[in-house]
């Protein structure tokens, strides 16, 4: 089989149906990555004509462009937009694209599931935008602090846009953030070690955890201000035992985090790009990895330091003042090392390090300036004034949009496999680089002459017109450098002549295969022997294309990919991809009833719509597995492997594990919640405490007991042949136990008492979800069982309703002790 | 603290220009060794972390100096706020209140007890303190000291909706004698 005849029998068995449809059910990682991509861009669009709209407001003093409530929401979506709309959906584009294209496999670990995201974000962004069009949309700020975004400040739906949209979005953070950590863990080439890591993988590896860990705190105060809103449960009033601050600690607790999601991405380009700009390699890559994890890990330190001015007692302002100075040391690092990797080879000005420089330059003066608020008594004076807008303009766009613009135009020529040909980018970058300059630099100015942020309009005599007048025109010159960069990525990207496959000599992957990438993104699979394969063998793309690494031979029809042990990279199981299904599209949209039916008050679609999931869940999940054992197949150079449906731990069973840690952090946080009502919040203790009588407790340790053996009894009984029934049976048992355990909390307090009853309704509401989900998984499993799916190799998917039975129950023992533990010590 | 980011931010953009002056230095890895001593360990572990200790300390010695201390002349004042107008009490003159000026003593130090009736606002007078927020529920104390009789503007510093643009205040500073006459009778 020669490699034209490779590449097409490939591309049928990976490709997207055709036409239209195609798009719809794609679950292609290329597909979906350039929706994602192109999908960030509109949205930058938008953002950024609302920032235009600003900067008209402010041009000049007294301004009747637009009046207070028109302008509130504006400068509200522009944040909303650009952080959640933009930002984080097109580093994620990116990586969807080229993760396994650097990793040297086929596709990301659940296609489907990177379909799922992109809908959700879609529906989700959408539902954002229609209330932006009608005029409706959230005017409270983009951090939403109640009690103004609750029903006391804003009482029309504004608000629940906000709260409904993005945590729709959210969605798809986090799914797309399981994909990678399992794709870096398990799916990658042959012999390439987690120290042989491409340096971006890295990067989005720890990206991927943060957002698993910093996501939840947001989802949870969104979920809690939907029901104080809909339901008047009162986590954020004050009179009846709710306090605003806890809002404030979770949005931070999920907002500091989001800086470094948004920057590490970014980083993750500079590392991967600047080395070949200077024709060498990183400098100190074990070090940068390091710096990289050690900011993930302090940035979870540090929410406290937006809260400064919130009254917070002042040993613990000197103990967050110091993380937050402490966190720039590993940013230190990078920016040194990145300057040492430019010392050590022979750097070339081409687009993409045009960019990088004008992403040092303007980064370290926005690093310089966050040091400065970080100290205490001078975040008091120029707190909520424009030096903040300045400083967090300078971070996020010298941070995130320059490198994102050197990534761009780096691998320009691997999108399109076209050489850039029209030389507009040039321009477009001065007029980009003063134009944010010019608009930024005398905003610090306005705000140390005490300009605050989100005024309407400026006063004549205010001393800050001419600043303000220069912002707008620099602003104006800003917008149109980066219609510019939009013309010439497009005109580039449909008539500029053919390129080479790797003009810039890189020693990454993803120059190995054809540009514009195949929907199988790699003929076959190389064993990789160094951080830069490309280095080693200069002929590795005609060797892939050749059918020479695993997996070359597709006569199978099946979307074959491989796994690999986590540490060492060796070759442990082959796994048999889903092909295009509606399923992701129709998954999303149902799942945009719950949201709908929340924003519009029909809650009647509620139920349904989670009917509706569950019955496709059913359905998603049926689709895999087979009926029989199979033997090891051939994978290619005399090796067999074993599928991975029958590994104990399959890959779902690690993107089980991973959600469940997002999950458990959730659960953390409203535990961490109660925890600071009691102590904080100003009216308590409630009237009265919950006093369990015997019911609850005996069902909840019998249902805990339960579930915990049923589900190994069940084990066992597969793994001896024999069958999981009465395993099963004791499991369901369980679960039921523990639902009647969590309504015995309904059935004894009422949710809009006071903020304690509200929070034991939410923590009941927890731990029945958890029991129903168990529940069906259990009945789904015996079914599964009944069909012939299961037996004692192929036992992956009873591991996997396991570890959900296993986090059911402890979180079910937890919730609930936690719920009962004051009424019991009263 | 000014000087020294623009010391620091020329320190990089120099070494940054110095590199595409030269031509690649050695390769080899006992240079990379040495590069990785020189560039990582050196400038970035120590000379940031030697930056900013120095800095976190000259922080938080600033602000233990400015944090509200217990003293036999110290006035306390009342400040609560609302959507879009502030109130302000008296401790010395029980009873009385006055809307969007409030009146304290030149020259003496100030405790203001803020909080809000109903969204979170922020107490900020930009010539005399910092800001602090005025949160429902919770009364946050803001010491202030203001050196000479006369007016300072004062503005709410947190985003509260629709005329949060217009939402600002007057602290009016008297001389003693002034004070103890707005203490005694009306003066509004």
């Amino acid at each position: 089989m020669n490699a034209l005849r490779r590449h097409r029998a490939l591309e049928r068995i990976w490709g997207p149906r055709p036409g239209w449809r195609g798009k719809l059910t794609t679950v292609n990682n290329n597909d979906i990555g350039l929706m994602f991509l192109f999908l960030a861009v509109t949205f930058f669009v938008i953002g950024g004509i609302l920032a235009m709209l600003i900067r008209a407001q402010l041009a000049t003093p007294r301004s009747v462009f637009m009046g207070p409530d028109i302008y509130n929401q504006v400068f509200t979506m522009h944040g909303v937009i650009m952080m959640f709309l933009f930002a984080i959906p097109l580093f994620e584009g990116l990586t969807v694209y080229l993760l396994p294209k650097m990793l040297g496999t086929r596709d990301l670990a659940f296609p489907r599931l990177s379909a799922f995201g992109f809908w959700c974000y879609a529906f989700g962004g959408s539902l954002l935008i229609f209330a932006l069009l009608a005029g409706i949309a959230p005017d409270s700020g983009w951090f939403m602090y109640p009690p103004l975004s609750s029903t006391l400040g804003s009482p029309g739906i504004n608000p629940d846009f906000w709260l409904l949209g993005i945590t729709f979005v959210e969605i798809s953070a986090i799914s797309a953030s399981v994909e990678i950590v399992v794709t870096v863990l398990l799916y990658r080439a042959p012999g390439m070690s987690l120290d042989k890591l491409p340096i971006f993988a890295w990067y989005m590896l720890i990206v991927a955890v943060m957002i698993l860990t910093g996501f939840p705190p947001l989802i949870l105060g969104s979920i809690l201000l939907e029901l104080e809103r809909a339901f008047g449960m009162p986590f954020f009033q004050v009179d009846a035992g709710g306090d605003s601050l806890l809002w404030q600690h979770l949005f931070w607790l999920f907002g500091h985090p989001e800086v470094y999601i948004i920057f590490l991405p970014a980083a993750g380009v500079i590392s991967t790009v600047l080395p070949v700009m200077a024709r060498t390699t990183l400098l100190g890559y074990g070090w940068i990895v390091a710096a990289a994890i050690s900011l993930g890990v302090l940035s979870f330190g540090i929410w406290v330091h937006h809260m400064y001015a919130t009254g917070i007692p002042h040993m613990g302002l000197a103990f967050f003042s110091a993380a937050s100075t402490l966190v720039a040391v590993p940013t230190g690092v990078q920016i040194f090392a990145w300057i040492g990797t430019l010392w050590k080879g022979r750097p070339e000005m081409h687009m993409p390090m045009l960019w990088i420089l004008s992403f040092f330059a303007t980064f370290v003066m926005g690093g310089l300036t966050g040091v400065m608020v970080a100290v205490v008594p001078f975040d008091w004076q120029s707190h909520d004034t424009y030096f903040v807008v300045a400083h967090l303009h300078y971070v996020l766009v010298g941070g995130f949009v320059f490198p994102m613009l050197a990534g761009l135009y780096y691998w320009l020529p691997h999108f399109t496999g076209r050489k850039r040909f029209f030389k507009l980018g040039k321009t477009a970058f001065w007029l980009v680089f003063f134009g944010f300059h010019g608009t930024f630099l005398l905003l610090h100015w306005a705000g140390l002459l005490g300009m605050r942020r989100r005024i309407d309009h400026i006063e004549n005599g205010s001393g800050w017109e001419l600043i303000n007048l220069l912002a707008s025109i620099s602003g104006f010159v800003m917008a149109i450098g980066f219609a510019l960069v939009l013309i010439d990525v497009v005109v580039n990207a449909v008539v500029a002549v053919r390129g080479r496959r790797n003009p810039w000599h890189a020693g990454t992957l993803e120059w190995a295969m054809p540009a514009p990438s195949a929907s199988y993104n790699i003929a076959s699979i190389p064993e990789v022997r160094s951080r830069n394969p490309l280095y080693d063998d200069p002929e590795l793309p005609v060797r892939i294309a050749r059918g020479e690494g695993y997996l070359g031979d597709p006569s199978s029809g099946l979307r074959e990919i491989l796994t690999v042990e986590i540490a060492s990279g060796r070759p442990s199981s082959l796994v048999i991809f889903p092909t295009n299904t509606a399923l992701p599209i129709v998954m999303a949209f149902v799942t945009g009833g719950l949201f709908v039916g929340m924003l519009i008050k029909a809650y009647w679609l509620v139920p349904l719509s989670i009917l509706g999931v569950t019955a496709l869940a059913v359905w998603w999940a049926w689709s895999l597995g087979s009926r029989r054992d199979q033997e090891p197949q051939p994978v290619g150079h005399g090796l067999v492997l074993p599928l991975a449906s029958e590994a104990k731990r399959p890959p779902g069973w690690w993107g089980s594990l991973f959600l469940l840690i997002a999950n458990g952090v959730f659960f953390g946080s409203l535990l961490f919640g109660y925890a600071f009502l009691w102590t904080v919040a100003p009216n308590w203790p409630p009237p009265a405490w919950l006093k369990p009588d015997l019911t609850g407790p005996l069902l909840a340790l019998g249902g805990a007991t339960l579930s915990w053996r049923g589900i190994r009894v069940a084990d066992r009984g597969l793994r001896r042949n024999g069958g999981p029934w009465l395993g099963l049976l004791l499991s369901l048992a369980g679960s039921v136990a523990l639902a009647s355990a969590a309504v015995t909390i309904f059935m004894r307090t009422t949710h809009d008492a006071h903020a304690y009853d509200a929070t034991l309704w939410v923590i009941a509401g927890y731990v029945l979800f958890h029991a129903t989900i168990v529940g069906l998984m259990t009945v789904f499993l015996a079914l599964r069982a009944a069909a012939g799916y299961l037996s004692a190799r192929r036992i992956g998917e009873a591991r996997v309703v396991r570890l959900w039975t296993d986090y059911a129950v402890v979180t079910a023992l937890l919730g609930l002790g936690a719920a009962w533990l004051p009424g019991v010590l009263t | 603290m000014l000087a020294g980011a623009t010391a620091i931010f020329l320190l990089v953009l120099v070494l940054l220009l110095l590199a595409f002056r030269r031509g690649g230095g050695p390769s080899g890895s006992e240079a990379d060794a040495r590069r990785e001593r020189v560039w990582i360990q050196g400038l970035g572990l120590g000379f940031s972390l030697t930056v900013l200790a120095a800095l976190t300390a000259y922080g938080l010695y600033v602000g233990e100096r400015l944090l509200p201390r217990p003293g036999p002349d110290v006035v306390t004042v009342r400040a609560e706020g609302r959507q879009w107008a502030w109130s302000f009490g008296y401790a010395d003159a029980p009873g009385r209140s006055t809307e969007n000026i409030l009146h304290i003593p030149a020259g003496r130090p100030v405790d203001v007890e803020i909080t809000s009736a109903d969204v979170i606002h922020s107490f900020w007078v930009p010539r005399l303190a910092g800001k602090l927020d005025a949160i429902p529920g919770h009364v946050n104390v803001l010491r202030i000291e203001a050196d000479a009789p006369g007016d300072y503007a004062g503005v709410g510093a947190e985003f509260n909706g629709r005329d949060y643009t217009k939402h600002r205040f007057t602290v009016r500073a008297h001389d003693e004698a002034a004070w103890n006459a707005f203490l005694q009778e009306e003066m509004q």
